[in-house]
């Protein structure tokens, strides 16, 4: 479990993360979302110690990351694939590793093998790697110490369609089998699909944290019908704001019940109706982060 | 969503876990010294210069230079330039190549990494002091064997590690840069200022102010490691401006560069 509490990390007047709190808990995947600098990457470096909070603290289980004995056992971290030396191989940075940690070497090659570099391509240094490669070789990094606990940072990265699949799937079995996952990305079709949990971020801030389920209920409803003015105009005498969308949909924050029965009533067919879940992250992660938006935009 | 199969409890942290040993530290540091393409070539080079350092000795000097003394200057030079560079790059690369990202993620005590870091620095110097003694003792064999003159040994038992003692302040000089500039492109610059032309002010100082004169050895490092390499570090006083020396270019500069250090942020 990590427990992050009321973090703060300033830069002389620039406060990068203002107070921010929330839980990644063990046998769930949390997926933390936020535009460009909104301090997704800063949270996560002092989680594992390289930065030092102004205030506030990030524990690993209770115990600070720089307290733990041997981290690597216990955390597998990934923040920056291309955070590696040019001139050494891929064998050879886990090895490093493997030997930091007091591994058995085979452990490397057992690493090598999971994330599907092949032995030639482990010989080969990592200038030569694609970015896909390199993320390759930095989820084999962090999960050389069989960890508890993975903190990633965009890992989908730069990987193919097969590889982001076979993240997924790695991610979503390491949870299953009890472990925490934290994930940071800004594919949020990626996030959609695998995490359990969200925690959104902007402006340093949290805008929004909770399971996948409620955050996306929260969304509302959307509704299309042959006559989308007439449906807008029902709901409003109904009581129930609403919006219409370029695209001809009715969307409101009420329960699609609702919206049925103030249709039905109004003798409005209706095409569609769903909660927005569908419309999904995408929208209610510009419509959490509108204000923190570089490019303005509002959903 | 696959289902949970293991219910999500009992994740605590090993408190088995043992603290990554000091030991085991410097292996891998002396490990990282070696294993990139420009560490290895670092240290093939410096086996190479002094292989060409005693050829070159054997061919032009004339008989009365082929001594001991001759081969163990030659091959000391090139070895006092690349080993306060090898000292350098081992502290800088984190930063410059981005891999303490791992480094300071697997052992987050920075104190300990460049604790282990000096130690493997230090091995490594004397480790090529070694070699470069060895290979000088082999070209004076072998020099004073084609010259047909008689096998000089002209070095006391009290020059020697007063030599290596000279190249080891060179790569804590270079050492501590590293440590200050966390980049290794100004540590590189900033050594060689230090060590070329920086003695040529404080010669010029001392030479147009005698105040200066007496104060030079005392503030001059280079003054001192020289005192070292000629084996000349003899009275109480030489030594004490050799800690002089010492004290102000490396302890002190070292002392406030790991303290920013430790809390500096590695990106």
């Amino acid at each position: 479990m990590i427990t992050v509490e009321s973090l703060t990390r300033r830069y002389g007047g620039f406060t990068a993360v203002d107070h921010v709190s929330f839980t990644a808990r063990p046998g769930r995947v949390t997926g933390f979302l936020g535009p460009n600098g909104a301090g997704k990457s800063t949270t996560m470096r002092v989680m594992v110690g390289l930065t030092v909070p102004t205030s506030g603290s990030a524990t690993i289980d209770g115990v600070r990351f720089a307290d733990l004995p041997n981290p690597g056992l216990e955390v597998g971290v990934l923040l920056d694939a291309s955070a590696q030396h040019a001139g050494r191989t891929g064998r050879e940075i886990l090895t490093i590793a493997a030997d930091t940690m007091g591994l058995p070497r085979t452990r490397v090659d057992e690493m090598i093998e999971l994330v599907s570099l092949t032995p030639t391509e482990a010989r080969r240094r990592v200038r030569n790697y694609s970015l896909g490669m390199r993320q390759r070789l930095g989820i084999a990094t962090a999960l050389l110490g069989d960890p508890r606990v993975l903190i990633l940072d965009e890992p989908a990265n730069g990987l193919d369609p097969a590889g982001i699949r076979w993240m997924r799937d790695l991610l979503t079995d390491f949870a299953g089998r009890g472990g925490t996952v934290l994930l940071s990305s800004h594919l949020l079709h990626e996030i959609e699909v695998i995490a359990d949990d969200l925690v959104v971020i902007g402006n340093g801030a949290i805008v929004a944290s909770g399971t996948k389920e409620e955050l996306l209920a929260a969304a509302g409803t959307l509704a299309r019908s042959t006559s989308p003015r007439d449906l807008a105009h029902a709901l409003e005498q109904a009581g129930i704001p609403s919006t219409l969308a370029g695209d001809g949909s009715v969307r409101t924050d009420a329960d699609p019940a609702r919206v049925g029965s103030v249709a039905l009533t109004a003798g409005i067919a209706l095409t569609e109706l769903r909660s927005a879940e569908g419309a999904g992250l995408e929208d209610m992660f510009l419509s959490l982060t509108a204000d923190t938006q570089r490019e303005g935009v509002a959903a | 969503m696959t289902a949970t199969i293991v219910p999500p409890t009992s994740i605590s942290v090993r408190r088995t876990a043992r603290p990554v040993p000091f030991a085991r530290l410097v292996r891998v540091e002396l490990r990282k010294m070696f294993d990139t393409r420009s560490g290895f070539w670092m240290l093939v080079s410096i086996g190479v210069l002094s292989v060409l350092a005693t050829g070159a000795v054997i061919v032009f000097a004339p008989d009365s230079a082929i001594t001991y003394e001759s081969f163990a200057t030659a091959i000391g030079l090139p070895m006092s330039v690349i080993l306060p560079v090898v000292a350098i790059l081992a502290v800088t690369s984190e930063w410059s190549q981005r891999s303490g990202l791992t480094t300071f993620t697997l052992v987050p005590s920075r104190g300990r990494v460049i604790g282990a870091k000096a130690i493997a620095t230090g091995l490594v110097g004397l480790g090529s002091m070694a070699v470069a003694f060895a290979v000088g003792a082999v070209g004076n064999l072998a020099g004073s064997a084609l010259a047909g003159v008689d096998t000089v040994w002209d070095m006391s038992l009290s020059t020697a590690p007063q030599i290596v003692l000279g190249n080891l302040v060179g790569m804590a000089i270079g050492f501590t840069l590293g440590v200050v500039l966390r980049a290794s492109a100004a540590a590189i610059v900033g050594y060689f200022v230090v060590s070329l032309v920086l003695p040529g002010i404080l010669e010029l100082l001392a030479l147009v102010r005698d105040w200066f004169l007496d104060l030079q050895p005392w503030i001059d490092w280079n003054y001192t490691q020289v005192k070292l390499f000629e084996g000349t570090t003899d009275t109480g006083e030489e030594w004490a401006m050799l800690g002089s020396t010492t004290t102000i270019w490396i302890v002190v500069p070292l002392v406030i560069g790991l303290l920013s250090l430790r809390r500096s942020e590695v990106k």
